[in-house]
């Protein structure tokens, strides 16, 4: 969920009054929001950096506020505070317009078919009469950030460019050219570079070189040209620096490139509406409102301080709302509903309780795990508990098996290398725990319940869990009859006799992670279930343990 | 032979506490075991031995423990005690007819002895006598007070000499002051100068020939720990997972199988209308699969339907209008949350004529997050679903009021939040009593109509859901800070051993 900074005392400028810390803390849960912190830039600096950097830092009192992530309304002071003081009842709900400019035509953004290649979509939109203040205008630069970072998914969806219009003109052409043919010089260079040194330019920008792999690989690169040939933009690069907005910007072209053109289209609202009287688009929606305890009435009135412009129209239950371009999260009519919820109050609602009848039922497979877990604890081993991830080495060869005898299912992009595998034994974290419970008094005698996954190609997605029961005994001695008596009492507990054929038999096996002639693989009724026996030294040695250790490991859905 | 249970690793000698009894039997108002050891002629720790052993027996004698000041002679004063002071031994060593100074002077005590020897007026030195320097004695006979001082003070006599005449010796190094711990030993209530055998234990003989009854039994030290009992421990986590199972039971909730971690992008993703640039199908967030990397086997018509609903919209909705690529949806990865399975469940239920349900389940999910004390790249998730006719945004509040209540939690309140599957979406929250503040326990919603409709579940129908980690309970629960002490092989199993049961709503 993004987080907006915003300087507290601007902020109740703009609310037209002033809240204790807990007074805007619970407006912020009423209506959604989250005050996650209150600091200012200097403790910020301060934590990050250490506090000799932070000396001269403005100690302004700075909110930082959770926004829920489709609501890129909010990710500014001023979309903030006009959603405030709507649900406050301080103000009214806005309506947006688009305007034609008063002297001639609207301005033009031609899109060439170039664009298909790379980027092929671009709109664009005019605000005009603007009057930029410093703080303003950080806000401005702000949201562009917050929206590039969020909806635009890291400029890789939708990226933004603003201009100032009045050292450009139009028509604009939105082409693409392959890197060598685009030439300017960008925004705060001093001389002009083609695209292909650009690219080379950014690779150690700390910033922009997280765009770069957007279109590196492309042949033609997207660019945006007046009707003078100046570069507006290389999106979702870099702006020109020939139509910077600054200070002093009157009027600002904004232009929105895009692989998503609902998002491009969102992304120019928001950045629009959040700066301008002046208007776009409206969208209209009729709905149908349940019938409820509230009245048409009042639903309407609900709805309208949640910036949901709400009339009932007389016919019935209905309810006219105009959606406002600034609410792109609204596309159906359940989340008209939500935010009638939320201007009511989610704690005024009465508490019900459902009267679903329905009897319970356990699934076999846990029922029989729980069951299971008691009595093995009870036989004296205690419960370990593991990662379902871990490393191919941990499966494969630290066990002295190769890894594609393992059915393993391979992870493509781990962090690290204890998220290569889900594992296929339970047996090398039981080993990893003994290693990191050492200090702890022998014997160790170690059980776990859990699932594997292995490989299967009738399961539509490949792979399944099989659930495996695992235990280890570590002491001075190897204690293989203990691990083996073990067995005979999960028999027991499984109500399954000791007898080849219709009951329970072991016999010897070769494994080459046990020691040579102390293993033994476990059939119940002539099936292979699992095996067990003294685990070879380098085992032993692999998960650095010093003394000898005995295991079983058997699948328990045959039992079911 | 009789012999004294001692809690010391020492044994006490009967016939000395038995000499030690007799003495205290005569003396009324109590005795000094330091005296009784002098007149006893042992050492004074045997007779420490005999108190301690007494006072273990019960209450033959009562013992207090006394400090007192003593003097003792040093090494050299034991010498001069039983050799005589220097002195006394120059004036011993000269005959009638005298000694060479330089023969006296090879004596040990020599050179100390003459210079006290000659300020006594003992000796005198002749040193123009014919053949070098020669002493001879000026009296007859001397009297050794130094010596006779100290055999005082050694046989315990120390009240007969004056303080200045001890601290002289003092100066003189033949004597110190020790402080010495002592017992004033009196009779007790149960005095008697003969001491029974007690018993360790009570023994099977003793049952059978009655013996018992005439024994007398060593007391336990009910202070002490008992011995551990041998036996195995449930992990905390799985303890606490129990409980939750038995809650959603004991409400009538079916258990869902959730034993397929592998799960599709399309049933975790795509069928919860979360749409395919959602941040949390990104490669930061999500495992995804190299092998095998993408599912098959879709139900055809149901993906048409999802795959509209995302582009196109309908059921109602604009849909998000973009282009859904079942190459997205086909992406295996490790499921990042348990709804994936309640995603099938539902679109099983809608398979059938519908009838309501309750479902639940605990599990593990997976999320390819950045690690820290409190975050792993698995845990489990509580989730929690009804589906039924007319379900409402009260409902959800109300099971969940009654579900938390089991958890001994009974103060909530709802916040509205985000949540590309549910709408309304609350966070809930509960007031922690500890902490002072409202923190947030879980999250919740009703089914967006976009996720249920494609599915084919009845227009009328809603479903409610709710969802929570395991793990943060159950750290509250057992005050665990660093979850990599509960979860995985770094696991602390001395708090496995050392967890007491788990009752959620104490």
């Amino acid at each position: 969920m993004p987080t907006v900074g915003v300087k507290r005392d601007l902020l109740f400028k703009a609310l037209g009054r002033t809240y204790t810390d807990e007074e805007f803390d619970e407006l912020c849960f009423e209506f959604g929001l989250e005050l996650d912190e209150i600091t200012s830039e200097k403790e910020i600096i301060s934590r990050e950096q250490g506090d000799s950097k932070a000396s001269g830092a403005s100690d302004i009192i700075l909110y930082k506020i959770d926004v829920p992530a489709n609501r890129y309304d909010l990710l500014c002071l001023e979309g903030l505070v006009r959603g405030l003081q709507v649900f406050k009842n301080k103000l009214e709900a806005p309506r947006y317009r688009r305007v034609s400019p008063v002297n001639g035509e609207p301005q033009k953004l031609i899109i060439t078919k170039e664009t298909a290649a790379v980027r092929p979509f671009a709109v664009a939109a005019v605000l005009r009469n603007i009057t930029f203040t410093q703080e303003r205008y950080d806000s401005f630069i702000e949201l562009q950030e917050k929206l590039h970072q969020n909806i635009c998914r890291k400029r890789s969806l939708v990226a933004i460019g603003t201009h100032d219009l009045d050292t450009i003109s139009g028509p604009f052409t939105y082409t693409a050219k392959a890197p060598g043919d685009i030439c300017f010089r960008p925004l705060n260079q001093t001389k002009e570079y083609t695209a292909t040194q650009l690219m080379s330019l950014y690779k150690t920008d700390s910033h922009l070189r997280h765009y770069l792999h957007i279109i590196e690989d492309k042949p033609v690169y997207p660019v945006i040209y007046d009707s003078n040939g100046i570069v507006l933009s290389m999106p979702p690069i870099i702006n020109g620096d020939h139509s910077k907005i600054t200070l002093k910007t009157k009027n600002v072209f904004i232009e929105c490139t895009a692989t998503d053109v609902t998002k491009a289209k969102i992304v120019l609202d928001m950045m629009v509406t959040m700066f301008s009287e002046y208007s776009v688009s409206v969208q209209h929606c009729f709905v149908l409102c349940p019938p409820d305890s509230e009245s048409t009435e009042k639903i309407a009135q609900l709805l309208t301080r949640m910036c949901l412009r709400s009339r009932a129209t007389g016919v019935g239950d209905e309810i006219e709302v105009e959606i406002p371009p600034t609410r792109s999260d609204v596309i159906h009519a359940c989340d008209i509903m939500e935010d009638a919820a939320v201007a009511y109050g989610f704690n005024n609602i009465t508490r019900t309780t459902p009267r679903t009848y329905t009897v319970a039922h356990q699934f076999p497979l846990n029922k029989l795990t729980e069951l299971l877990r008691q009595d093995l604890a009870a036989a004296g081993f205690t419960e370990a508990l593991n990662f379902a991830l871990c490393s191919q080495e941990d499966i494969a060869d630290k066990l002295g098996k190769k890894i594609s005898e393992t059915k393993a299912a391979h992870i493509s992009n781990p962090k690290t290398a204890e998220f290569q595998v889900a594992r296929t034994t339970l047996l090398p974290g039981l080993l990893k725990t003994i290693a990191a419970n050492r200090k702890m008094p022998l014997p160790l005698k170690l059980f776990e319940i859990s699932d594997v996954v292995l490989q299967d190609e009738t399961k539509d997605v490949g792979a399944r869990n099989s659930r495996r029961f695992c235990a280890v005994y570590y002491n001075k001695s190897p204690g293989f009859e203990v691990i083996h008596g073990l067995l005979d009492r999960t028999m027991q507990l499984l109500d399954v006799k000791s007898a080849r054929g219709e009951g329970y038999h072991i016999q010897a096996a070769d494994d080459p992670t046990f020691f040579p002639g102390r293993c033994a693989e476990i059939f119940v009724q002539g099936k292979s279930v699992g095996r067990l026996g003294v685990l070879h030294p380098d085992v032993i040695n692999r998960f650095e343990l010093t003394m000898p250790c005995s295991a079983l490991e058997m699948d328990v859905e045959p039992f079911l | 032979e009789t012999i004294f249970p001692l809690n010391g690793s020492s044994m006490a000698d009967t016939g000395v506490v038995e000499a030690l009894l007799r003495r205290v039997e005569k003396v009324d108002d109590g005795v000094d075991s330091l005296e009784v050891a002098t007149s006893l002629e042992l050492d004074h720790q045997v007779i420490v031995g005999a108190v301690k052993s007494l006072q273990a027996v019960g209450d033959v004698i009562s013992a207090e423990l006394r400090s007192s000041k003593h003097w003792e002679l040093t090494d050299e004063g034991r010498e001069i005690a039983e050799h005589g002071s220097h002195e006394a031994r120059v004036f011993g060593s000269i005959p009638v007819e005298g000694l060479p100074q330089s023969e006296l002077m090879k004596l040990s005590f020599g050179k100390i002895g003459f210079s006290k020897a000659m300020s006594n007026k003992w000796i005198r030195l002749d040193k123009a006598h014919e053949g070098g320097p020669r002493i001879f004695r000026t009296v007859e006979s001397i009297e050794d007070q130094v010596r006779e001082k100290l055999l005082l003070l050694q046989k315990g006599n120390a009240s007969q000499l004056e303080e200045k005449e001890k601290n002289e010796l003092k100066k003189r190094k033949l004597l110190s002051e020790v402080t010495v711990k002592t017992y004033w030993i009196m009779k007790g209530n149960s005095f008697s100068t003969t001491v029974t055998k007690q018993e360790t234990e009570l023994t099977a003989e003793m049952i059978t020939n009655g013996s018992w009854k005439e024994k007398k039994f060593k007391p336990y030290n009910f202070e002490a720990m008992g011995v551990a009992p041998d036996c195995g421990h449930l992990h905390p986590l799985m303890k606490v997972r129990t409980q939750f199972r038995q809650i959603f039971l004991e409400m009538g909730f079916t258990e869902m199988p959730t034993n397929n971690f592998i799960e599709s992008s399309f049933w975790n993703f795509d069928s919860l209308f979360q749409p395919q640039q959602h941040p949390a199908r990104d490669q930061h967030d999500t495992f995804f699969l190299s092998d095998p990397a993408l599912a098959h086997d879709f139900p055809q018509d149901y993906l048409e339907r999802v795959k509209k609903v995302h582009s196109e919209g309908g059921f109602g909705s604009q849909g998000y209008k973009y282009d859904w690529k079942i190459e997205e949806a086909k992406k295996n990865i490790l499921r990042t949350h348990t709804t994936a399975v309640s995603a099938r469940m539902l679109y099983k239920l809608a398979q059938q004529k519908f009838t309501p349900v309750k479902y639940f389940s605990i599990d593990r999910v997976f999320r390819n997050e950045t690690l820290d004390a409190t975050h792993l790249a698995e845990f489990h998730q509580i989730e929690g679903v009804v589906a039924d006719y007319g379900l409402t945004l009260g409902d959800l509040m109300g099971v969940l009021h009654q579900f938390f209540t089991k958890l001994g939690i009974t103060k909530l309140r709802f916040k509205p939040a985000y949540n590309p599957y549910t709408e309304p979406s609350m966070e809930v929250f509960s007031y922690h009593e500890g902490l002072k503040k409202w923190v947030e326990v879980g999250n919740s919603g009703i089914f967006r109509p976009e996720m249920l409709l494609p599915m084919g579940l009845p227009e009328d129908v809603s479903v409610i859901a709710w969802g929570l980690s395991l793990e943060r309970p159950t750290m509250i629960k057992y005050g665990i800070n660093n979850i990599r002490e509960l979860v995985g092989h770094k696991v602390n199993l001395q708090m496995v051993y050392d967890s007491p049961i788990c009752r959620l709503d104490s």
